[in-house]
């Protein structure tokens, strides 16, 4: 029962290296949105907000679609990407890190705009009277403060990428070895004759793999809270 | 010495305040929403006046006829708040350690050596923030601005939180750090009898003005 054949394997080193990558590319961008969104007000700010969580609730196949027109070759970033630095999304495992990335952008973006808005700005400005510039206050008091939340957002994102399957399977199709994570590898063995065991080989692998985010994330977020809270 | 002039509306409440002090302690004296708040954020550089001037030694941090604001980070003024604002997230030592850091100060001993025997901090080193009564944060607050060698150090009631016994535990170590620190400070208080013991020259306020200014004789009995 349990010889993991080699393709299955590379759906799942492949699904966890699309979510890891999504994850960590996405961090950096989902901190800075979530710190404009916590912190500054602007016109057309509601717009943005609903823009950033429009993932969530779209159907899948929509967002995939929306990143095959403006992605694929001849998409409008597509194919200035392609001319100008030679990347290419379409239908490579770069896209399924794309198409996971912006599905779980909101479940990223929205636990660190919370912490941020949470931090209590006296500290800031504690920090700024003893000579730290804006970006200084930012790393050394705002950042970390917002730690837990900048884990839970990491493990939520990455959670919601690892088990990403419409917009992925609609932008880049399910290739075995390029673009075939674990979703759309259970999705083609269950609708192969004779696939049911492999499939729940890679069920019981994917719940493994959430468990361990999820308890990771527990450990994590509990010992950044006890640090944050000064004892 | 430090000059200020300044003007500043709040929603309903104004601020038109002005006065040049030499004192080692200026004393900011006045009931509970005179502006005395309002008006050391402005010394600070974390408010910005409506028009006037802020000059700290004869250095322009505030004037408005010529569009200068000077920010909080580049003025090197310490504040100590009322409710001491250590970062929950480092130790003491770290706390204590961040305005050197962030000035790129090079390390002085002697000067962490005397603040620590004049706050009696030296021993709280690896606490945190949380594991501290309040008049030990109050004492590492005073000794986290000053290890930030500031030129003026802003004191916005730092007996506020305190209790009778505490306050009367931490106001030996104001008047040796007044005695001893050379800093200039500025006592903001609506305590009559913590100024007497502290202050030099009294500003004071009510409802956003400046009602009188002179010494510690102008406060009331």
């Amino acid at each position: 029962m349990f010889d993991i054949s080699p393709t299955e394997w590379t759906a799942v080193l492949l699904s966890l290296r699309v979510a890891v990558v999504a994850t960590l590319v996405a961090t950096p961008i989902g901190i800075a949105v979530a710190w404009i969104l916590a912190r500054s007000r602007f016109w057309g700010k509601p717009f943005v907000d609903a823009l950033i969580y429009l993932p969530l609730v779209l159907p899948p196949v929509v967002t995939g679609y929306l990143l095959l027109l403006t992605f694929g070759k001849r998409g409008l970033v597509g194919a200035w990407l392609y001319d100008h630095l030679g990347i290419v999304f379409a239908f490579r495992w770069t896209g399924a890190a794309l198409a996971c990335g912006v599905m779980s952008f909101p479940l990223l973006v929205r636990p660190i705009r919370l912490s941020i808005e949470a931090i209590d700005r006296r500290l800031e400005q504690a920090a700024s009277t003893l000579g730290a510039s804006p970006w200084k206050v930012f790393v050394t008091v705002t950042l970390p403060l917002a730690l837990p939340g900048i884990l839970a957002g990491m493990v939520l994102g990455f959670a919601k990428a690892i088990g990403e399957f419409g917009a992925t399977i609609t932008f880049v199709s399910n290739i075995p070895g390029e673009t075939q994570t674990i979703s759309s590898a259970i999705y083609s063995l269950i609708s192969t004759p004779d696939g049911d065991a492999a499939a729940l080989r890679l069920m019981i692998v994917s719940i493994v793999i959430a468990m361990a985010a999820l308890v990771a994330s527990e450990v994590f977020a509990r010992r950044a809270t006890r640090r944050l809270h000064g004892n | 010495m430090l000059r200020v002039d300044v003007t500043k509306q709040l929603g309903d409440f104004s601020i038109d305040v002005a006065f040049a002090s030499e004192g080692r302690v200026t004393g900011l004296f006045g009931a509970s929403g005179a502006g005395k708040t309002s008006l050391v954020s402005m010394i600070a550089g974390l408010l910005a006046p409506d028009r006037g001037v802020i000059s700290v030694d004869g250095e322009m941090l505030d004037d408005t006829a010529q569009r200068l604001h000077v920010a909080a980070h580049r003025r090197r003024i310490g504040y100590v708040f009322q409710d001491a604002r250590l970062f929950p997230h480092l130790d003491v030592r770290r706390n204590l350690d961040y305005g050197r850091r962030m000035n790129r100060l090079t390390r002085d001993a002697a000067l962490e050596t005397r603040l620590n025997e004049m706050l009696h901090i030296g021993h709280l080193g690896d606490r945190r923030p949380g594991q501290l009564s309040g008049g030990e944060r109050q004492r590492v607050a005073l000794g986290r601005a000053l290890l930030a060698q500031p030129r003026l150090l802003l004191l916005d009631e730092p007996l506020g939180s305190l209790d009778d016994e505490r306050k009367a535990e931490i106001l030996p170590y104001l008047i040796r750090l007044r005695d001893e620190s050379g800093v200039p400070m500025v006592y903001v208080s609506h305590d009559a009898d913590e100024l007497r013991q502290l202050a030099s020259h009294v500003v004071m306020l009510k409802r956003g003005r400046v009602a009188a200014f002179g010494g510690v004789d102008i406060l009331p009995a």
